[in-house]
């Protein structure tokens, strides 16, 4: 309800003054008018500054106070990517990618060194390659705050894929630099990567993250990397005419992770191999 | 700083206990480490006393939804712990200091909090206010932005109570908070935890008999993951008696003497 007077420039000085002598329902008409009456809160401001030394005063003290302290230090500190990157990749994972990028980089180099000699280490290499990275984003050893984070809502599948995609913005990248220079061609390794990504995810589920991994990488280094560089034949599995397999097996995999997008929130079964 | 009180905090309750466990079994690798417990908990601050390998810290695991239950049934703030709940809801009214405390060592305490209101699926808009309130009440303030890896044993606690409460939770949950507190921080953490309890459902798992006596509200004390005792602190010590064994106060005379006598009629 708006008044269409203003208030009188005597009340208006009694107000600024604090007179305990207005009555109850002025001084409640007053406070009403000047809410929404930006001129009157002007004039009130003008009578403070000219008539009331006292809150002036306070007022000046309070800002010289205020002024210090803001000038005192930096008020946020300017670093902020840590806690932006650990969102994707928890600082326990750190490590584990470095090294990864280690192990492609001697892959490459052995390549370089003997072209001739062998089939391309880093062809073989790069379907396990991820592994290393995603034994760690969902392990207690390898995380010091796992137990916080499954105990935490956001535990589930969508922070491990978010994890995962930070794996891989690391490793496709250094597999494509390196596959480049060693004449490995993305398209032989990429589905084959992907695809062990994916079975670890959906195996880690029913064994544990990083026991998961294990077991695909000891399998694929007893099975095909190891005889291949005994052997020095090119490894079949990794032929073009594969790829149809590998595409069905990235498949299956994406498959049962979503037929199973319960898992990883879970209350977890203490088996006997341990918490 | 006055926090905004949302709607849903002031809504009625719909559940008796906002701890409830009925014949509670949880395994703890091949052992059953809770066998059978009955336990009901609700506003207040709530000691955990028992024996090493009582099964104190598997209870604390089990009620802040890591460990599923072998058997009966858990219900906490009214939902029944098992595989179907949603549990999103309900952990992001539970705060938990693990008894193994980990942390990012090159974090400072602010981004370790903020983290861990991130993984809590806190508003953004929220997070910064509810972070320096936390790190506030715990009195780590002025280190609030040194690196954890700087900070003393004490401190580190305290910055896990921290992150454990950032979320103003419902359940909190402390597994041995006061390992490593000295006796002025002991001192204080009693009063957090007073403060805390008015409005919080705490439960503290400790082996110190003198901060159960001093800052909960009620005991409870297991062995061989069984429900002993629970009661007020004053219960505690009344329970030792004429009974003179091994304590140097009356509560810890109490919890010696109702260990010894639940054994006895055990065996």
């Amino acid at each position: 309800m708006k008044s269409l007077e203003h208030i009188p420039a005597a009340l208006l000085r009694r107000y600024a003054s604090g007179d305990a002598g207005i009555a109850a329902d002025a001084l409640w008409a007053v406070e009403a008018h000047l809410e929404w009456c930006a001129s009157c809160r002007e004039r009130l401001g003008a009578v403070v500054a000219t008539d009331d030394s006292e809150t002036t005063s306070l007022l000046a003290r309070v800002q010289a106070n205020l002024a210090g302290e803001l000038s005192r230090g930096a008020q946020m500190p300017a670093r902020r990517w840590p806690r932006r990157v650990a969102r994707w990749a928890p600082p326990g994972l750190w490590p584990r990618l470095a090294m990864t990028t280690l192990v492609i980089a001697a892959a490459l180099g052995l390549d370089l060194a003997f072209s001739n000699v062998l089939a391309s280490l880093v062809l073989l290499v790069a379907p396990v390659a991820p592994l290393l990275g995603v034994a760690a984003i969902w392990s207690a050893g390898l995380d010091p705050v796992h137990e916080l984070v499954v105990a935490s809502p956001r535990a589930g599948l969508y922070l491990v894929l978010r994890r995962t995609l930070a794996v891989l913005v690391v490793v496709i990248p250094a597999l494509a630099v390196a596959g480049w220079l060693a004449g490995a061609a993305p398209a032989r390794w990429l589905l084959p990567c992907l695809a062990f990504t994916a079975g670890a995810l959906a195996l880690g589920e029913l064994i544990g993250l990083n026991r998961a991994a294990a077991v695909l990488a000891l399998a694929w280094t007893s099975g095909v990397i190891a005889p291949t560089v005994l052997t020095a034949r090119p490894p079949l599995l990794l032929e073009p005419a594969t790829l149809p397999y590998w595409a069905g097996l990235v498949g299956v995999g994406a498959v049962v992770l979503v037929l199973r997008r319960d898992s990883y929130t879970g209350l977890r079964r203490s088996t006997w191999f341990g918490r | 700083m006055v926090r905004a009180v949302s709607a849903a905090e002031t809504a009625a309750r719909t559940y008796a206990w906002a701890i409830q466990a009925d014949g509670l079994r949880v395994r703890a690798g091949r052992r059953m480490a809770v066998d059978g417990l009955d336990l009901a908990m609700d506003t207040g601050v709530h000691g955990l006393l028992g024996p090493n390998g009582a099964g104190k810290t598997t209870l604390v695991r089990s009620i802040a939804t890591v460990l599923r239950p072998a058997g009966g049934t858990l219900t906490l703030l009214g939902e029944q712990v098992n595989g179907r709940v949603d549990l999103r809801g309900l952990r992001r009214q539970i705060g938990y200091l693990p008894q193994e405390f980990g942390y990012y060592r090159r974090f400072t305490v602010r981004e370790f909090v903020e983290y861990m209101a991130w993984l809590k699926e806190m508003p953004s808009a929220e997070t910064p206010g509810a972070v320096q309130r936390a790190i506030e009440r715990v009195g780590l303030a002025d280190r609030a932005d040194d690196r954890m890896k700087t900070l003393s044993g004490g401190m580190l606690r305290r910055a896990g109570i921290a992150q454990a409460i950032v979320n103003d939770p419902r359940i909190l949950l402390l597994d041995e908070p006061t390992a490593g507190l000295d006796p002025d921080q002991r001192l204080q953490f009693r009063a957090l935890l007073r403060e805390l309890g008015t409005d919080t459902c705490v439960l503290v798992s400790t082996h110190l008999v003198e901060d159960v006596a001093a800052a909960c509200t009620d005991v409870v004390l297991m062995d061989a993951g069984r429900l002993v005792f629970q009661g007020a602190p004053a219960g505690l010590a009344a329970a030792a008696g004429a009974d003179t064994g091994a304590g140097d106060s009356a509560a810890e005379r109490g919890y010696s003497a109702i260990l010894r006598r639940h054994r006895e009629t055990e065996a």
